[in-house]
């Protein structure tokens, strides 16, 4: 389980899981789940077309994420937001359908795309891994103040100078630098789950942002790491397991912050009802 | 008359039998999806919508595992899956994507399972793209009947709760307020959604099930505020969509010479996409608030 092969998938997948967990926390406190189901899943699209004309998935990855992020901005401006993501995701979606029925690619390979063959990473691609993954970190914390402000008061946020809708390009643009580092790793689906379940996990334990952001990458790479252990145990797909270890440490989070509420039944109603719509 | 039309239709369109029943079949999703989209649109539940589409696979590829018809898998799947996001809180708008999410990703999840068990149990390598692509050209003519029947059901649920629907979908406080029973509608219409999206996934696949869901409703609801006029220009955008993209891609057999035409998806998404953005330019003044305007005139 720990042989020289199985490091390189334990230490990209724990790169990815850092990353996620962080990147994670601001998805879910924005709300923009969709565009980080969107961008993985439209970026696979990316990884077929660079299979077709012969160059590395991961420019193909980038390619279409980057770009994808920007169209969402740029159709978001003027429409709903789900709205211009949906047409996004099947118009990347679309185009990978044609990449796939001019290539002559085995659908094991597409399967691993989707599904993540963390086995399958090689110790050069480690570098373009973390590289990426630091990046994307780097930016994070370069924007902390802004981003946190436009996500939780975003009309306040406006009102004193913040420009929202740069920042939400910004955003997108990390999300997108995350969906290019991690789609080989764990998957164009399950990076998603990854991205969405501990962080929302982490803030029914704790309302405070650093706290839920640290317990966010913590839950993300306890995820992995049971995932790649147990896919390793039982060889089941990794993806499984990090679906519903996913579903039952939001579950857990659910039933830990219902049962707070419960026992401080009425002293602090106004830390309750924060606690709910942040929760929720 | 087909002398003069031939550039444009290859010969043998109307007479080949998967043609006939993707035309019949395809038309039938893409009213209903524009029903149905409409509202999904005006509730800012798209992301529920395509979520349906992907959890539905999950089932799918459970019951290629089990050996029954995938569409009682996806309807089953969906079905449960709108339970589980009513439940964690599809209803707040703040909650909505975050209920969407987790059911999607505890979904792709066992969809993992299951295709995995599908690709290594019985050597159909093609399970994987089949269940997540959908190919319109390879549906069962028996299908039809059980296709017409669940569509019936979807759009029979929006048009009965027609008004109710539009009210909750503008303002759930005014709703009330009139005493319309906001969750039971919401419910009522997650019921539909599932249906609907399972119909049109395991027919013609994720991709298109969300195309045809959102793009022709989105399109339809920039260019008159009017609900029902946009329900009916959706479901006619969809299905000339649909039609066409059948037509060029049935015509795209001798274009590349990749020996297999181009698929489907890629000209009915292609189409609409076009649609949503000539629209967007064409009635920019129009719309410039779609929420507020949409909810001042609906109706």
């Amino acid at each position: 389980m720990f042989s020289d092969l199985m490091l390189t998938a334990w230490e990209s997948a724990s790169i990815v899981a850092v990353v996620a967990g962080v990147v994670g926390f601001f998805i879910v406190l924005r709300g923009s789940a969709f565009a980080a189901h969107a961008l993985p899943n439209g970026a696979f699209a990316g990884a077929a077309g660079a299979s077709l004309i012969g160059v590395d998935a991961i420019v193909g990855l980038a390619v279409f994420s980057i770009l994808g992020a920007l169209t969402i901005a740029g159709l978001g401006r003027r429409a709903r937001h789900d709205v211009a993501t949906a047409l996004v995701i099947v118009m990347m979606l679309g185009l990978g359908s044609l990449f796939l029925s001019m290539t002559t690619e085995y659908a094991p390979q597409i399967y691993s795309l989707l599904f993540g063959e963390v086995l399958g990473v090689s110790s050069s691609e480690l570098v373009p891994i973390g590289v990426i993954g630091v990046v994307a970190i780097g930016a994070i914390l370069l924007m902390y103040r802004p981003l946190m402000f436009s996500s939780v008061m975003p009309d306040v946020a406006a009102a004193r100078g913040v420009r929202s809708r740069r920042m939400e390009v910004a955003f997108l643009l990390v999300v997108a630098l995350t969906t290019t580092m991690a789609v080989p790793v764990v998957g164009a689906l399950l990076i998603f789950s990854l991205l969405i379940s501990p962080a929302a996990a982490a803030r029914s334990f704790t309302s405070r942002p650093l706290g839920a952001m640290g317990l966010s990458v913590i839950i993300a790479l306890a995820t992995v790491w049971s995932a790649i252990a147990l896919s390793y145990l039982s060889n089941l797909p990794i993806g499984f397991f990090v679906g519903s270890i996913g579903a039952v440490t939001y579950a857990t989070g659910r039933g830990f912050s219902a049962w707070r509420r419960n026992r401080q039944a009425s002293p602090r109603p106004s830390g309750q009802a924060l606690q709910h719509s942040v929760a929720g | 008359m087909t002398g003069f039309l031939s550039p444009l239709i290859e010969p043998g369109f109307f007479s080949n039998l998967p043609v006939q029943t993707a035309l019949v079949v395809g038309g039938v999703v893409a009213v209903v999806s524009g029903i149905v989209g409409t509202f999904t649109v005006m509730r800012g539940q798209s992301f529920a919508g395509h979520s349906l589409a992907d959890i539905g696979t999950a089932g799918g590829s459970a019951a290629f595992v089990l050996g029954i018809s995938p569409l009682f898998g996806y309807v089953a799947m969906n079905l449960m899956a709108a339970g589980a996001m009513e439940w964690i809180g599809i209803r707040r708008p703040r909650g909505r994507d975050l209920a969407t999410g987790i059911v999607l990703g505890a979904a792709l999840g066992l969809a993992a399972l299951f295709l995995y068990l599908d690709t290594t149990g019985s050597s159909t390598t093609g399970a994987t793209v089949n269940v997540l692509f959908g190919s319109i050209f390879t549906l069962p003519s028996s299908m039809v009947p059980v296709i017409a029947i669940f569509s019936v059901v979807a759009a029979g649920i929006v048009l009965v709760l027609y008004r109710p629907l539009i009210l909750t979908s503008i303002s759930a406080d005014l709703a009330i307020a009139q005493g319309v029973r906001v969750r039971l509608v919401g419910i009522c219409y997650l019921v539909a959604l599932a249906l609907a999206v399972s119909l049109s996934a395991v027919t013609i696949g994720a991709i298109l099930s969300t195309a045809l869901l959102i793009g022709p409703a989105a399109t339809a609801l920039r260019i008159t505020n009017r609900t029902g006029r946009a329900a009916v220009i959706a479901a006619a955008i969809g299905v000339i969509a649909t039609w066409l993209g059948v037509l060029l891609a049935y015509d795209s057999y001798y274009w590349f010479p990749n020996g297999g035409g181009w698929p489907v998806s890629f000209f009915v998404v292609t189409l609409i996409f076009l649609v949503y953005l000539v629209s967007q330019l064409r009635f920019r003044g129009r719309a410039l608030a779609p929420r507020q305007s949409t909810a001042a005139q609906a109706g």
